[in-house]
């Protein structure tokens, strides 16, 4: 068996290969493998978690289009969720449609919504891109709240099983494989984008909008793309959300869930798909990991006794953030390359 | 009379966003970041006061310089800590940072004191100035001569002191700023200081109009329309911009909360600033960022 050498490609088709090694296509084979039989292995509870992480993969995903490949702040990436879910709830429970119409129209209607957002904002930038984007967040949850008709304002909507060819999946099992299919659906396809012209185009509106122009990039079509590719990633995942939890309120999309996918693709790594992956899975474990230590502190030190608090997790997210671009501007995804390239090199540096 | 009392009151809300916007103009003046944290040093320097003044038993007067010596400490030691290690990093990263900041000091704050509301000692007269039929608190009174008064400190500063016009250079290119002989370091540490100086004052002057509790902080929200009305980086413009959106607020409040049922005074400063930024989005006294291939 040959030695696995350092990375060289005879044809650009090669070097953009998804998996590139018969080494890479076996570690998939495992991991694959591994998910299909997790339910088996662990507890219900564990599915649930999982089942949440791949909403946040899905959203996290189309967050890291916009803001990770594209360069575009967008501080309310939680609106366009909410416009996916509200859609789907609508589809669903009004209309008593089914889960492949909702899903993705509430995928269209949110990336319409993105679209109507991204035509005026192609003129801001950083800050002021920022800021708009954030009172249209804003905006929309007052509209969730006040246009009672529509949403149920506070008291938010009900949204029925997924019927999946006559069988309703009610336990959190059959909710998995069904949540799994469409994230693996949704990450193979980012990827592809990704790795195709209109991601190189992204990459270059990012790191250089002018000079990708004069290169022949259109900047108004891919940054219109960009958030309308962006909204739809995230209205599949409201419409996923809002099966999972079978009934969504306003509170689930405010100012602060918008921070905590900004903290997802921060801390997994900024234009990275695989990094994404890792911020949201780790997001959705963090007030786990807090809640375990807490517990932990708790039997060790009586007088610390009820102290723990939903407080904590946001204050944990706080610091993550600050840490993170402190001390780790590439996330988790550069950690895990770094450890990568290590095994790779093993025994020498580099 | 209806609509004067709205103008009013908001002329009285406006004053006290001026005065957080500010705070924001200044950081954004001397170093092109907008602050998001802004909000919690309100909302601390206010609880630094309220303790001062019930715990200590420590007069009022003497509190609030005391106050305002804490946060101009507590400014210094944020970009200490959290800012001086990103310098010459991306302004997106500041940025971010000062959103983690904003919500650790938030969520910190809340586990310390609780949700639920203090009473503030007001050490003014609750019968509010009546002038020709205009009725307006002592406490608002205050902000607007505290505001105007800073304003004008602020454009004499940055237009002939040698620290003001460093913090400008510094804003407009770090690298020959640091190449003309201005210390960065110091620049961004007392910007930083005075800008919650600022902060402090607004939280002592919002405390007194409304209750005190950890959502204070959300006031700083509301007052980024004002900042991005008047322009990024124009200290009157933040005084124009928070007076405008105190009284659209006001009148929005007053006119369309029956039609449409309630709460249209938190949304519409959101509304102008979307607008804002569709139409000018360098406000009303921003400088227009030029670029040239």
């Amino acid at each position: 068996m040959p030695i696995r050498s350092k990375t060289f490609c005879e044809s650009y088709h090669d070097d953009i290969k998804l998996l590139d090694t018969i080494w890479s296509k076996c570690w998939m084979g495992l991991f694959i493998l591994g998910l299909l039989i997790l339910p088996y292995v662990t507890d219900t509870y564990i599915v649930y978690m999982v089942n949440l992480s791949s909403i946040a993969i899905v959203a996290a995903v189309g967050l890291n289009i916009l803001t990770g490949f594209t360069g575009q702040i967008s501080l309310g990436h939680s609106a366009f969720l909410a416009i996916g879910a509200y859609t789907a709830a609508l589809l669903g429970e009004g209309l008593g449609m089914p889960f492949w119409i909702t899903l993705p129209a509430g995928g269209v209607v949110s990336a319409t919504v993105g679209i109507l957002l991204g035509i005026p904002c192609l003129r801001l930038k950083g800050l002021y891109l920022a800021m708009a984007t954030m009172s249209f967040g804003i905006m929309v949850e007052y509209v969730l709240i006040t246009w009672k008709g529509l949403t149920g304002g506070e008291r938010g909507m009900y949204m029925p099983e997924v019927n999946m060819l006559g069988h309703a999946l009610d336990t959190d099992e059959n909710m998995y494989y069904f949540l799994l299919c469409i994230t693996a659906l949704m990450i193979i396809a980012a990827k592809n984008i990704i790795r195709t012209r209109v991601g190189r185009a992204f990459i270059a509106v990012r790191d250089r909008d002018i000079a990708a122009e004069v290169m022949g990039v259109n900047l108004t079509g891919y940054k219109v793309m960009a958030f309308a590719l962006s909204s739809f990633y995230a209205g599949v995942a409201g419409g996923m959300y809002a099966y999972v939890m079978g009934h969504i309120h306003p509170e689930h999309f405010t100012l602060l869930s918008s921070v905590e996918y900004l903290a997802m693709i921060i801390i997994g790594g900024l234009g990275s798909i695989l990094g994404s992956i890792f911020g949201a899975v780790f997001i959705v474990a963090v007030p786990e990991g807090i809640k375990l230590l807490a517990q932990g502190v708790e039997s060790l030190i009586p007088a610390m006794q009820g102290r723990y608090d939903e407080e904590w997790n946001i204050a944990v997210f706080g610091l993550l953030i600050m840490l993170f671009l402190i001390f780790e501007p590439g996330g988790l995804n550069a950690i895990w390359q770094r450890i990568k390239v290590g095994f790779k090199n093993w025994p020498f540096t580099y | 009379m209806y609509f004067l009392e709205l103008v009013i009151s908001g002329i009285a809300v406006g004053s006290l966003y001026a005065l957080i916007a500010m705070g924001f103009v200044l950081i954004y003046k001397a170093t092109g970041v907008l602050n998001f944290a802004q909000g919690e040093a309100i909302m601390v320097a206010a609880f630094i006061c309220y303790y001062l003044v019930t715990r200590f038993g420590v007069p009022f007067w003497l509190a609030v310089p005391l106050t305002l010596i804490a946060s101009a400490l507590l400014g210094a030691v944020t970009e200490r800590l959290v800012i001086r290690p990103l310098l010459g990093e991306p302004v997106f990263s500041v940025v971010m940072v000062t959103i983690g900041l904003s919500i650790f000091l938030r969520s910190m704050a809340g586990i310390i004191f609780g949700h639920h509301n203090y009473v503030f000692p007001s050490p003014f007269p609750v019968k509010p100035l009546q002038m020709a039929g205009i009725v307006l608190s002592h406490n608002h009174l205050w902000s607007m001569i505290i505001s105007f008064s800073l304003m004008l400190i602020f454009f004499f500063f940055f237009k002939f002191a040698r620290l003001g016009l460093g913090m400008r250079a510094t804003a407009n290119d770090q690298d020959t700023a640091t190449l003309m002989g201005i210390n960065i370091k110091s620049v961004y540490a007392l910007t930083w200081g005075i800008s919650f100086v600022v902060a402090g004052l607004a939280g002592v002057g919002l405390a007194n109009v409304m209750v005190l509790n950890v959502g204070l902080a959300f006031v700083a929200i509301s007052a980024f329309p004002a900042v991005i009305l008047g322009g990024l980086e124009s200290i009157p413009g933040a005084i124009i911009g928070g007076l405008t959106i105190g009284i659209l607020e006001n009148l929005a409040g007053g006119y369309l909360d029956q039609i449409v049922g309630g709460g249209v005074k938190d949304v519409t400063p959101f509304a102008v600033l979307f607008l804002v930024l569709m139409i000018k989005p360098y406000g009303l006294f921003g400088t227009k960022e030029v670029e040239r291939v």
